[in-house]
Parts: C-alpha cells; structure tokens; sequence
C-alpha cells in the first residue's frame, strides 16, 4: 500500500518531489568541514529510531547546495552582522563581547552543549538566556528579544563557529527533570488536531504530509534560514509554529515549557554535527 | 394510568422528533467505532464532500491520505491509507465513525477527531496560536461530516 502511494505521488509530483526518502548525500561546507547529518541514534531513543538524520537530508537538492559554500548560505550575511555586534561595546561598563571573549571563534564548542544546566542560576539555560544574560549582568546593555533579529544573529555567529562539531548536550544530574518535562512535552498529544511532535517527527519522517516532506525535527541546523520567510529562524519560534498548527495554544518563546522541550529535541540530534546557520524551505 | 401511558407517548415521539435533528458532537453514540445515524438528520452530499476532502480550509483529508479521484488537487500526502476504495472496506456508518472520531477504532490513530469538542490538551483558537474561546467548535459541521461520507461511500474500486 504504501509503495502505491508513492508510485501516485511520485506521479503526480514528479517535478517538485521526486523522491520522498531522506536522500543518501554527504555534506561538507566549504569544501572543509565535514558534516554529520546521519549517525547512530544517542542511547536514550534507541526504543524510538535506530539513527538519528539531519534535516538537510530531507530538503531538494538546490536547497541542500546552499549550505555547501558560505557564499551560497543566505543564513551568513546574518552571521557577518552579528560578527559586528560581537565587537560593538554596548551598555554601561563599555564592553563588547570580545571584551572578555575575544575573537568569536572562542566560542567554539559552546553552542554543542546548549541548553546546559547553571549551577548559579540552579536551572537549564539555552544559548539566548546565556546571551541575554551576558548583555545584562557583564555589559550594562539591555537583553534582545528572545526571537528577535539580534539574537537570532548572535546564535548564528555562534553556531557558526562550532559547526562540524558534534551536539553534545547533558540530560542526566541536574537537568535530568527538565529533560524528562521535555520528552512529556514531545509526545503530549496536543491541541484540537492532537498531534504529538513524536506522530509527525518519529513516526513519520519520510513522508509527505500535504506538500511537506517530514523531517525528524531535529535542531542541529538552527538557527536557520528559511527561504519561506527569507530569514534566521530560532528554535523557539519553529516550535511555536509547529504548536500553532496542531490548532493549539502555543507556549511562549523563552518560556521554561520551550526550555525543557528545547534540551530535549536537542538530545533527540547528541551525535549530529552542528550546523548553524542550515538552509530550509 | 391511561394518563402516564399518554404522557409516556409524548415523550418517546418527541424523541424520535430528535432524533431526526442534528446530533450534538458530545452526544455521539459509537458502537465498535461505528455510529448508525445521521449527525444531522439529513443525508449527506458527495459533491459537497468531495470538496471538503480536497480543501485545505476544510477537511484537508488529502494532507494525509492520497484519493486518485482528487487528481484534480495537488500534493497529496502519505501518513494515511489511500482512500481509493474506502467504500468497498467500510460501511457508512463505519465510515461515520471514522471520521467523526477515528480514535473509538483505531486506539492511537494520529487522525485528527473530526467531531468532538472535548477533552482536548492545550485546545486552541484554530490556528492563531491563542487558547480556544467560546467560538470553539468541532473542525467540521454535523453536515459535512455527512457530506464526507456520503464522497468516501462513492470510491469503489
């Protein structure tokens, strides 16, 4: 049955979606930094799927293309201007980021293990808390909008910076409660089509869902330029779409649900390389 | 006593009158998933269903399901059996069932309930991201529920 199916889908929508498999393809950015966008699947959901894929394995090939060279990668232009408010000074005490950072290739290594529990804060944070928090309590500067353009900026000169690296993030000791919140969250039935990241995401992915070829969700890739709204995209403000269209009432961006949530679908990619900013539609 | 037996024929006619009516989402008796009456009292009409079935504002069944007879519309999706012969494999009030709630057969389907109003998580105001408020109403009307029915009814193989 599902053979028919795509034999008449493949029929009808030859042009656009010849095929509706992830595709056997390799990524290397660059020509430099190689790309893990399929892996063996991390211990924790070894029950659910046996390996864990990129969503660049589930876009068409001229989408796939940008993300190979930078100068094809709509996402870094962003990166560039986040590069210059990286040695901007802002705030009361005059520092920029680089201030104490240095150069923004410092940082490589730190978006992998985002979102990671604080012991001062006694709480999970994700890179744009941490952000945020820097702005706030080193710089003197007031924080960005959790989804706004600022940030989604920054997190992309930061992801940048790591990419090739394997996501990495910590779901045991004291973020083990939020993580397990998170997984809840991923398989919580919800709104008034009760749709479940884990019905689209874990049983689906593969398939076309109207014009939609489902993906594992995986956030590895964020932030990330979408062609649809030709902009940087936070996790956040995907999980928030993605909760809309469940005909739901959405949590909000920043919100500790989105945290939780976050931490856990990035544990879903532990393994994944990093590979912000990625190219969608 | 001849009075109680009156008063008793009143009220079993005016339920049949009822019954003729439109049957609330809340209301819905299934029997193995299936539900024998009309939602709306009235026939359903494939025509109309067939829209439904094919439009993103309406039912959008074609998200899921892939229907040979909508060649006519574009991108239809995978996560569903076709629907081409459903009207060979169920029976109309099986087909009822189905869209009107697929959950009473099918434990676990992934398939939106159609007709229902209740016992939702985190239910909404359709797709603007706000909680649901008093205008909530199940996703399609008792009638084109018929409707639906009457189109999936019409695809033999």
């Amino acid at each position: 049955m599902k053979k028919m199916t795509g034999a008449f889908l493949a029929a009808l929508v030859t042009t656009t979606y010849a095929i509706a498999e992830p595709v056997d393809d390799t990524l290397v950015v660059n020509e430099d930094i190689a790309i893990v966008t399929r892996t063996a699947a991390p211990a924790h959901m070894a029950d659910a799927v046996d390996e864990v894929m990129s969503g660049w394995l589930f876009r068409g090939s001229e989408t796939r293309d940008m993300q190979r060279d930078d100068f094809d990668n709509p996402g870094m232009i962003f990166v560039e201007k986040a590069e210059e408010a990286w040695n901007t000074a802002e705030g009361s005490e005059g520092k920029s980021c680089a201030s104490c950072h240095n150069g923004s290739d410092s940082m490589a290594g730190v978006r992998p293990v985002y979102p990671k529990w604080n012991e001062a804060a006694g709480e999970v944070r994700t890179l744009e808390m941490q952000i945020n928090d820097c702005r706030e309590t080193r710089m003197g500067a007031e924080p960005w909008k959790y989804t706004g353009g600022d940030m989604a900026n920054m997190t992309a000169l930061l992801a940048s910076v790591s990419r090739g690296l394997p996501v990495n993030v910590a779901i045991d000791g004291p973020a083990q409660s939020t993580w397990e919140q998170g997984r809840e969250m991923y398989y919580a039935r919800t709104g008034q089509l009760e749709l479940s990241c884990a019905n689209c995401h874990e049983d689906n992915y593969g398939n076309m869902i109207r014009a939609d070829h489902l993906s594992q969700g995986q956030i590895n890739g964020f932030p990330t330029y979408r062609l649809k709204n030709t902009k940087l995209n936070s996790v956040h403000a995907r999980f928030k779409g993605c909760v809309r269209d469940t005909r739901a009432e959405t949590y909000k961006p920043g919100s500790a649900d989105f945290v939780a949530l976050e931490l856990y679908v990035a544990s879903r990619g532990n393994g994944l390389s990093v590979e912000g900013p990625s190219v969608r539609n | 006593m001849r009075r109680t037996i009156l008063a008793s024929l009143t009220i079993a006619v005016s339920a049949l009158g009822l019954e003729a009516a439109e049957i609330a989402p809340t209301a819905v008796t299934f029997e193995d998933g299936s539900v024998a009456q009309s939602l709306s009292g009235q026939p359903g009409n494939a025509a109309e269903g067939r829209k439904i079935v094919g439009s993103k504002k309406l039912g959008n069944c074609v998200a899921c399901h892939a229907v040979s007879d909508l060649s006519d519309v574009p991108f239809h999706g995978e996560i569903g059996p076709m629907l081409d012969g459903a009207g060979d494999r169920w029976s109309e009030a099986e087909l009822r069932g189905i869209v009107a709630n697929a959950k009473m057969m099918f434990e676990g389907s992934m398939m939106p309930s159609f007709y229902k109003t209740e016992g939702f998580f985190r239910p909404g105001k359709a797709y603007t991201g706000k909680a649901a408020d008093d205008t909530f109403g199940p996703l399609l009307s008792a009638q084109q529920i018929e409707d639906v029915v009457a189109y999936l009814a019409t695809l033999k193989e």
